[in-house]
C-alpha cells in the first residue's frame, strides 16, 4: 500500500497507518478554473469507479454549464461569481476566503488530484491555496497543471510558470501537460472541440495510470514515495504518459506508442531525463519477456536515468498491456532547491495576505539558517557579493539551451538518434570543441 | 523469355549520386563489368527518397547512361537499399531431430531455418536478407553443411537485416516508375562487402565500412559468412552540414571546401594555417583556418568510427577481425581516413579493391562504385544459384544462350 514520503505532521503518519490497515484509499479529483474544470467535467464521464469529482471556479456562468453535480463559486462576496479576469491574485485571494469549505472538502481524502490550467486566474491563484489546504488536512496532493498554448502570449506564459513555482512548493508532486505539445497530434483539420478532446482524453488517461500505480498494490511495487522521488526537488515540469495495446505484438506497439507520445516529444523527453518512473499493468498472462523487451528498450533510451520500475496484475488487463510513463529531468542551469526568499523573487506577484512557509516541506537540502550580524556588516557582505552574482548570470547567459543550433540539410528529416545523442548536430558542438 | 540473365544491373540511389552498374555474365560464366552510369542525387536525403520525382529523374539519367555505354537494354535491376530504418540482428533457431536413429535429414536442416527466421518483427517491417550462419550439432560448432551427421539437437543463427516496409516501398516504386523491374532488393553494406572482400579476407573476418553521403552502412564478415550488419544514418553530408556551421560558409561552399582539403586527422602541422576563398559569383572572398576545419572533420568521421567500433565490440566481433577493416564509398577518399581507421579499430584498414572481378578499370577502381559492383556481384551469385537448383536449369541456360543478344 502506499506509504506517505516522511511528513512534517503526525496527521499524515496516522492517515498512513490508517491506510495500510483499511486498505481502501479515498481518491477526489477536484478541478480548478475553467480549464481544470473542463478537464475534469470531461474525465468524469469516461468511467472511473469510487473517485470523487469537485469543480471550483470563481465564474458561476461556467461552472453551471457543467453537468457535474458537486460545484462550487470560489470568493463569492469578492468576485460575484463573475470569474477573475484573468487576475491571479484575485483567484488566490477567492481562495483564501472560501478556506475552510475546502478544508472540509478535503477532509476525509487519502490523494488529491488537482487538475488546473495555468496562466489565467483561479487555475493560477486557487490550485496552490487548494494544494496547501489540502496538505494541512492531510492528503497527499499531486497536480495535474495545464500549461498554456504558445500562441496565449508571454504575459500569461509568466503567469503559468509563477503559478507552477508556487504549485510545486505546495504539492506533492506536479506534472505538466503543455498544450503546445498537442499540436503534434493535430493535423489541418482538427476543429477545436476535438482538440481539447485529445488533450482531456490524456490526461484521463495519465490520471487512470497513476490511480492504478497509486491504489492497487503490484507484484512489483510502486507507490507515492516512488512518485515523489521522481518527481519532487526537480524544476523542469516532469512529463507523463500512458499506452496501452493488446494482441500478440503488444509490447512493440507500447514501446512505439511510447515513443510517438507527444508529451514526450518523440522519445526526446526519455533521451534527456534523469529519472523515470514506469509503471506496467498487465493481465496474469504478462510474460517476463515483454516485460524485459519493454525495460530493456526504455533503458536504451535514457541510458542515464534513474529507473523505478513496477509491475501490477490486474484480471481486467487480460489480453492487454498498459504503461504509464513518469519522467523528468533536471534543469541545467538551476540545481538547488528554491529557498523561501527566492521563492518570493520568482513570483510575479508576492503573496502578501497568505504566509507560505506553513505548505513549505522541508528542502531537501539542509540550508543553515543566516548568522546574526550587525548591518554594517551585511551591506559589506553584499556589496562583496554583488560580484559575484554577475558572474553567475554571467554563466547563465552561457549555459543557454543549444537547442538554436541549426541543423541545417538535416533540419526536415528524420533525426539520427544514437545514444540518446543526436547526431545531426555537428559534433564538435556536441564535444563542447571550441573553435577561435 | 527473351530477356537474357546474362545482363546483371545493379542500381544504387544514393544520397550524393545515382549509380548504375551493368555486368555480363561471359561464356566462361565469369563476370564481367561493361558499362557505367551515373547521375547526381537530389531526391535523396539520408539514403531515403524523400522527393521522388527528382529521384525518378536522376535514376533515368543514371541508367540511359549505363545503357549507351554498355549497348544493351536494361529491363531489371537489383536494387541497393538503406537508410536509418534497416536493422540487422541475430536470431538463432533451434530444432530437435526426432528420427530413431538420430541422423541428420534435410528436412531437419529445413526446420531449423525455418524457426530461426520466425522473428517477431514489428508489423510494418518485412525481412530484406537472412542470412544462414553456421549450424550446431548438440554442442559442436561451426558446421556448414549438418546433413548425414548424427545429434539431438540442430541448431542455426540467422542473420536478419530487416526494414521499414513502407519505407522500402519508396525506393522500389521509384525504379517501378521507369518501367524496370526489381529482380530483389539488396541491402547496401552487404553489397559492398560482396564486392570488396575476397573468399579469404571473409575467412580471416574483415570489416567493410561504406561511407556514403547519406549513411554509413557497415558489415562484418568472419568464417567466410556476414556475421553482422549495421547502417548509421551518417555520412559525407554531415561533414559538409558540419563545415557548412562551423565556418560559417554555405552549404555549397563547405562541400567544395570538404572535397578540397578535409582530412580525417588533426595533424600539428596545419596549426595556424590559412586557406583563401577568392569571392565569386556574390560571395565575399573569405578566410578560412585550416585548423578549424580539419578540427571539423576528424571530430565528425572519429564519432563515426567510434559509434560502429562500440557496436562491433560489444557483439564480441572485434577481436574476430583478422584481415582488417575495408573502406569505400565517398568517405574512403577523406585523406588520412585509413590512418584513423587504423587508430580507432587497432587494425590494418585499406581502401577497397574491388578486385575479385573484371571489367571497366575506371569503374572498378573507384570506391564510390562498390555498392552498385557488389549488387551486380549479388545478383550474379543469385542467377548462378538459380540456373544451378532446378532439373530445367541446364535446359534454360542454353535458351537463354540462344537468344542472348
Amino acid at each position: 500500500m502506499t506509504t506517505p514520503l516522511a511528513s512534517p505532521s503526525t496527521v499524515t503518519a496516522e492517515k498512513a497507518d490508517e491506510l495500510v490497515l483499511k486498505k481502501k484509499i479515498s481518491i477526489k479529483v477536484c478541478g480548478v478554473g475553467g480549464a481544470g474544470c473542463n478537464a475534469v467535467g470531461f474525465i468524469a464521464q469516461t468511467n472511473f469507479d469510487s473517485v470523487d469529482f469537485l469543480l471550483l471556479n470563481t465564474d458561476a456562468q461556467a461552472l453551471a454549464a457543467s453537468p457535474l453535480p458537486d460545484k462550487w463559486v470560489l470568493g463569492r462576496k469578492r468576485t460575484r461569481g463573475l470569474g477573475t479576469g484573468g487576475d491571479p491574485d484575485l483567484g488566490r485571494a477567492a481562495a483564501e476566503d472560501d478556506a475552510a469549505r475546502l478544508a472540509s472538502f478535503c477532509a476525509g481524502a487519502d490523494i488529491l488530484f488537482i487538475l488546473a490550467g495555468l496562466g489565467g486566474g483561479t487555475g493560477t491563484g486557487a490550485a496552490p491555496v487548494l494544494a496547501r489546504v489540502a496538505r494541512e488536512s492531510g492528503a497527499l496532493v499531486l497536480a495535474l497543471a495545464i500549461l498554456p498554448f504558445d500562441f496565449e502570449g508571454p504575459r500569461r506564459q509568466a503567469q503559468a510558470q509563477g503559478g507552477l513555482q508556487q504549485l510545486k512548493a505546495a504539492a506533492d508532486a506536479v506534472i505538466c501537460l503543455p498544450n503546445q505539445k498537442l499540436f503534434k497530434l493535430l493535423d489541418e483539420k482538427t476543429s477545436v472541440p476535438e482538440t481539447f478532446k485529445i488533450g482531456h482524453n490524456l490526461m484521463a488517461d495519465g490520471l487512470r495510470g497513476i490511480c492504478r500505480l497509486l491504489t492497487q498494490t503490484g507484484l512489483i511495487n510502486l507507490d507515492f514515495a516512488d512518485l515523489c522521488s521522481v518527481t519532487r526537488g526537480r524544476h523542469v515540469a516532469s512529463s507523463f504518459a500512458t499506452a496501452e495495446a493488446g494482441g500478440e505484438k503488444r509490447s512493440e506497439q507500447i514501446l512505439e506508442k511510447l515513443l510517438a507520445h507527444p508529451l514526450l516529444d518523440g522519445g526526446h523527453i526519455l533521451n534527456e531525463s534523469d529519472a523515470l518512473l514506469v509503471s506496467l499493468a498487465g493481465g496474469p498472462d504478462l510474460t517476463m519477456s515483454e516485460v524485459n523487451k519493454i525495460m530493456e528498450s526504455l533503458q536504451r533510451q535514457c541510458e542515464n536515468a534513474h529507473l523505478i520500475f513496477g509491475a501490477v496484475i490486474d484480471e481486467a488487463f487480460t489480453g492487454r498491456l498498459s504503461v504509464t510513463l513518469i519522467a523528468s529531468s533536471r534543469s541545467p542551469i538551476e540545481p538547488a532547491p528554491l529557498s523561501d526568499e527566492e521563492m518570493r523573487k520568482a513570483d510575479p506577484a508576492p503573496m502578501q495576505f497568505l504566509d507560505p512557509s506553513p505548505t513549505r516541506r522541508p528542502p531537501s537540502r539542509v540550508v543553515a539558517p543566516p548568522p546574526e550580524m550587525s548591518n554594517e556588516k551585511k551591506e559589506q557582505l553584499y556589496s562583496r557579493q554583488t560580484g559575484q552574482t554577475r558572474r553567475k548570470s554571467a554563466r547563465l547567459q552561457k549555459e543557454l539551451p543549444l537547442e538554436i543550433v541549426f541543423k541545417g540539410r538535416f533540419d526536415k528529416s528524420e533525426p539520427t538518434i544514437r545514444h540518446g545523442e543526436d547526431l545531426d548536430l555537428p559534433t564538435y558542438i556536441r564535444k563542447g570543441v571550441a573553435l577561435n | 523469355m527473351f530477356d537474357s540473365p546474362s545482363i546483371i544491373v545493379g542500381l544504387e540511389i544514393g544520397t550524393s549520386k545515382i549509380c548504375a552498374v551493368v555486368g555480363e555474365i561471359n561464356a566462361s560464366h565469369a563476370l564481367n563489368i561493361i558499362g557505367v552510369g551515373q547521375a547526381r542525387s537530389r531526391g535523396v536525403r539520408k539514403g531515403e527518397i524523400a522527393e521522388p520525382a527528382l529521384a525518378e529523374e536522376d535514376v533515368r539519367n543514371a541508367i540511359v547512361e549505363a545503357e549507351q555505354m554498355a549497348n544493351v537494354e536494361i529491363r531489371s535491376v537489383y536494387l541497393g537499399v538503406t537508410g536509418n530504418h534497416i536493422r540487422g540482428f541475430c536470431n538463432h533457431g533451434v530444432h530437435p531431430v526426432v528420427s530413431a536413429d538420430r541422423e541428420i535429414t534435410e528436412e531437419d536442416v529445413q526446420d531449423a531455418i525455418k524457426n530461426a527466421k520466425a522473428i517477431n518483427l514489428p508489423v510494418e517491417n518485412s525481412v530484406i536478407h537472412a542470412i544462414r550462419q553456421h549450424f550446431q550439432v548438440d554442442a559442436q560448432t561451426g558446421i556448414l553443411s549438418p546433413v548425414g551427421m548424427f545429434g539431438a539437437k540442430l541448431e542455426v543463427d540467422v542473420h536478419v537485416v530487416h526494414g521499414h516496409g513502407n519505407r522500402l516501398k519508396n525506393s522500389i516504386a521509384v525504379v517501378k516508375g521507369l518501367q524496370l523491374d526489381v529482380e530483389e532488393v539488396v541491402f547496401n553494406g552487404l553489397a559492398s562487402a560482396l564486392a570488396l572482400l575476397s573468399n579469404e579476407q571473409k575467412e580471416l573476418g574483415s570489416l567493410v565500412i561504406d561511407m556514403g553521403g547519406g549513411t554509413t552502412d557497415y558489415a562484418v564478415a568472419c568464417d567466410g559468412i556476414i556475421k553482422h550488419t549495421g547502417v548509421l544514418a551518417v555520412g559525407g553530408d554531415h561533414v559538409s552540414n558540419d563545415l557548412a556551421y562551423g565556418l560559417k560558409v554555405p552549404l555549397g561552399r563547405a562541400e567544395q571546401l570538404k572535397l578540397d582539403h578535409a582530412s580525417a586527422v588533426l595533424r600539428p602541422e596545419v596549426k595556424g594555417k590559412t586557406i583563401e576563398l577568392p569571392g565569386q559569383m556574390g560571395l565575399p572572398s573569405k578566410t578560412i583556418n585550416l585548423e578549424h576545419l580539419h578540427r571539423i572533420t576528424s571530430l565528425r568521421v572519429e564519432e563515426i568510427f567510434e559509434l560502429i567500433e562500440r557496436e562491433i565490440s560489444h557483439l564480441g566481433w572485434l577481436e574476430r577481425l583478422r584481415a582488417g577493416v575495408f573502406l569505400c564509398g565517398g568517405g574512403a577518399r577523406i585523406p588520412h581516413i585509413q590512418t584513423l581507421a587504423e587508430n580507432i579499430f587497432q587494425l590494418p584498414a585499406f581502401p577497397g579493391k574491388t578486385n575479385s572481378i573484371s571489367g571497366l578499370k575506371s569503374a572498378l577502381d573507384q570506391p564510390e562504385f562498390a555498392t552498385a559492383i557488389g549488387l551486380v556481384r549479388f545478383g550474379s551469385l543469385q542467377q548462378k544459384r538459380k540456373i544451378n537448383s532446378g532439373l530445367t536449369g541446364g535446359i534454360k541456360r542454353t535458351f537463354a544462350e540462344m537468344f542472348k543478344r
